[in-house]
């Protein structure tokens, strides 16, 4: 059973089931058994579940739901009682197979723009900054932003960094960047804050695979150090 | 048997209801900005709801049917017309082979829909044709129709239709779409931070103007007003975010998000655009005024509910009157 929770609508087709409101594993933990527990067991009418650091939002079908509904009972009403039940009642436990993936980065300045400026600013070597990104296991808390990007903590209080003041336009596919205490990769080109430490030669959403993500909310995640030289020709195959 | 794109317009694309099921990995939903006109070409040309069709902006693309068909178009009034004739919005349309279909001028709205009977030849993805131009898939190769695409039809429509003229409108047959649509100010659900609002702003929001600015999108609208002050400035964590919230910018400025919203989001959200006027205001243009009005949870299901009833209401009503003329003039 679990306590301390919140719910509320957002908007008139979804609704949010709040668990805590700072980010840390346990909380997470939670949303992910949540989530967990309703990908296996949906109900008729559900159309997406979408974990986040200290919440899951359930999307649904009005229309459908409404057949379950007592009259004078929102479609809400109803939802937000089953939910209560299910937290209530079952034991909740994330059971997804933790798994843990190895991202090979290049951290050369000629791909990881903003590496020298991170480093001038926390009084740290080049090589400092490689060794603390590289040296601790992250969390996947949940993705978002675009398709496939991930959202992980927590990175090392010594390269904790705010976003750019003014976004790029352009971030090319695969940079890794730290934004805050969080790490990402942008899985595609695409206008950005996120400080770029380094870039990896791998595909983090590829739609050929039958999982186009590579990354899903719960695995986790190391990165390695690779050469310029290993990342072009990586990039190339 | 196809559609030959003569002349590509701004963002000719398809679409269908979404591609749900994926938000946890990021993946948005998409799908058409007006699934109101997209039920109703589809209800007109007897399809299944969810077929994709062609979603156009103005410009719009000037098409070439390669072979007869049956068509509707629905959503924005751009002057639609065949070999210079115009035709009507919200009717079935029997077109010859090698018709032209042009769209001359905006009148009103600001999408317009071609639905087929039968549906177009297109690639799925994650169950779902909608295009995502970002991923490069579903639709017509992952992106908007390019000049000279040909864009093959699902089904071959029988030539024993009437062939005397270039289109044919079935007589006395007409969708009434006018009540589905919302005219006065937009209805809103309160959100999760309303309530962080100043008391002023929160007056502000239901009794301004605020304007659509040229920075808007299938992504989303960005709107132009008195900037909304919070009481104190909040810090929230990311988190889901959905197609019609309204998040308050750091510049006192409102965002509306769209089809093709992110998946999650952390700025203040002060409310929601009711599921029931979502379509309303996707017919809206760069610089339209807009307005909000507040309503219960009960109330926004209920709009939604009612509308869904009236459309399903339309959708018989076609299946009827399409399926009657077919038979009649497919006798020997």
């Amino acid at each position: 059973m679990s306590t301390g929770f919140t719910i509320y609508p957002l908007g008139d087709h979804a609704i949010t089931i709040e668990f805590g409101y700072e980010i840390n594993h346990k909380t997470n933990q939670q949303v992910l058994s949540l989530f967990n527990y309703l990908q296996t067991k949906p109900f008729k009418g559900l159309l997406d579940l979408i974990p986040a650091y200290t919440t899951l939002t359930v999307v649904y079908d009005v229309f459908q739901l409404h057949q379950h509904c007592q009259k004078k009972q929102t479609v809400y009403g109803w939802l937000e009682q089953h939910v209560v039940n299910i937290l209530q009642t079952q034991q909740l436990k994330f059971s997804h197979t933790k798994r843990s993936v190895s991202i090979p980065v290049c951290y050369h300045p000629t791909v990881a723009p903003d590496i020298q400026w991170l480093a001038h600013q926390h009084e740290l070597t080049e090589d400092q900054v490689i060794s603390l990104h590289t040296g601790i296991t992250y969390h996947v808390y949940m993705l978002g932003f675009l398709p496939g990007f991930p959202y992980m903590a927590t990175v090392p209080e010594k390269l904790i960094t705010p976003r750019k003041h003014n976004p790029r336009k352009l971030v090319p596919a695969g940079s890794v960047g730290i934004a805050g205490n969080q790490t990402g990769i942008y899985p595609f080109a695409s206008p950005g804050g996120w400080q770029l430490i380094g870039q990896t030669p791998i595909k983090i959403f590829d739609i050929k695979k039958k999982e186009a993500a590579l990354l899903q909310p719960g695995d986790e995640v190391t990165f390695y150090s690779i050469s310029l030289e290993e990342f072009n020709h990586q990039q190339q195959t | 048997m196809s559609i030959r794109i003569v002349k590509a317009g701004l963002s000719d694309v398809f679409f269908d209801e979404g591609r749900y099921g994926h938000q946890h990995l990021g993946i948005n939903p998409g799908g058409a900005m007006d699934t109101l006109a997209l039920h109703i070409v589809n209800a007109l040309t007897l399809n299944n709801p969810s077929e994709a069709v062609l979603e156009m902006h103005f410009p719009a693309a000037t098409i070439s049917f390669q072979k007869n068909a049956l068509f509707a178009l629905s959503g924005a009034d751009f002057t639609a017309s065949i070999n210079d004739q115009i035709i009507p919005l919200n009717k079935p349309i029997f077109v010859k082979q090698h018709a032209v279909l042009q769209f001359k001028q905006p009148q009103k709205g600001a999408r317009v829909y071609l639905g087929l009977h039968g549906g177009f030849k297109l690639s799925s993805w994650l169950n779902s044709c909608s295009t995502n131009a970002l991923v490069h898939a579903g639709g017509f190769n992952g992106q908007r129709l390019k000049t000279a695409d040909n864009i093959l039809f699902n089904i071959d429509v029988p030539d024993t239709f009437p062939q005397s003229m270039d289109a044919f409108c079935i007589p006395l047959f007409s969708a009434n779409t006018n009540d589905l649509y919302q005219t006065g100010p937009l209805r809103v659900v309160a959100g999760r931070h309303f309530k962080l609002l100043t008391n002023d702003s929160q007056k502000q929001l239901l009794q301004q103007q605020f304007t659509i600015t040229t920075d808007s999108n299938r992504m989303g609208y960005k709107l132009q007003s008195q900037p909304l002050l919070l009481k104190q400035p909040q810090n929230i964590i990311s988190s889901a975010v959905t197609k019609g919230t309204i998040q308050l910018l750091p510049n006192g400025q409102l965002i509306i998000l769209m089809a093709d919203h992110q998946t999650t989001g952390g700025y203040p959200i002060i409310g929601h655009i009711i599921s029931a006027d979502f379509c309303s205001l996707a017919q809206c243009n760069v610089s339209d005024s807009i307005s909000f009005t507040l309503v219960t949870q009960g109330q926004a299901e209920e709009a939604f509910l009612s509308q869904q009833r009236h459309l399903l209401q339309l959708q018989n009503a076609c299946n009827l009157r399409l399926n009657d003329f077919i038979n009649a003039n497919n006798r020997p």
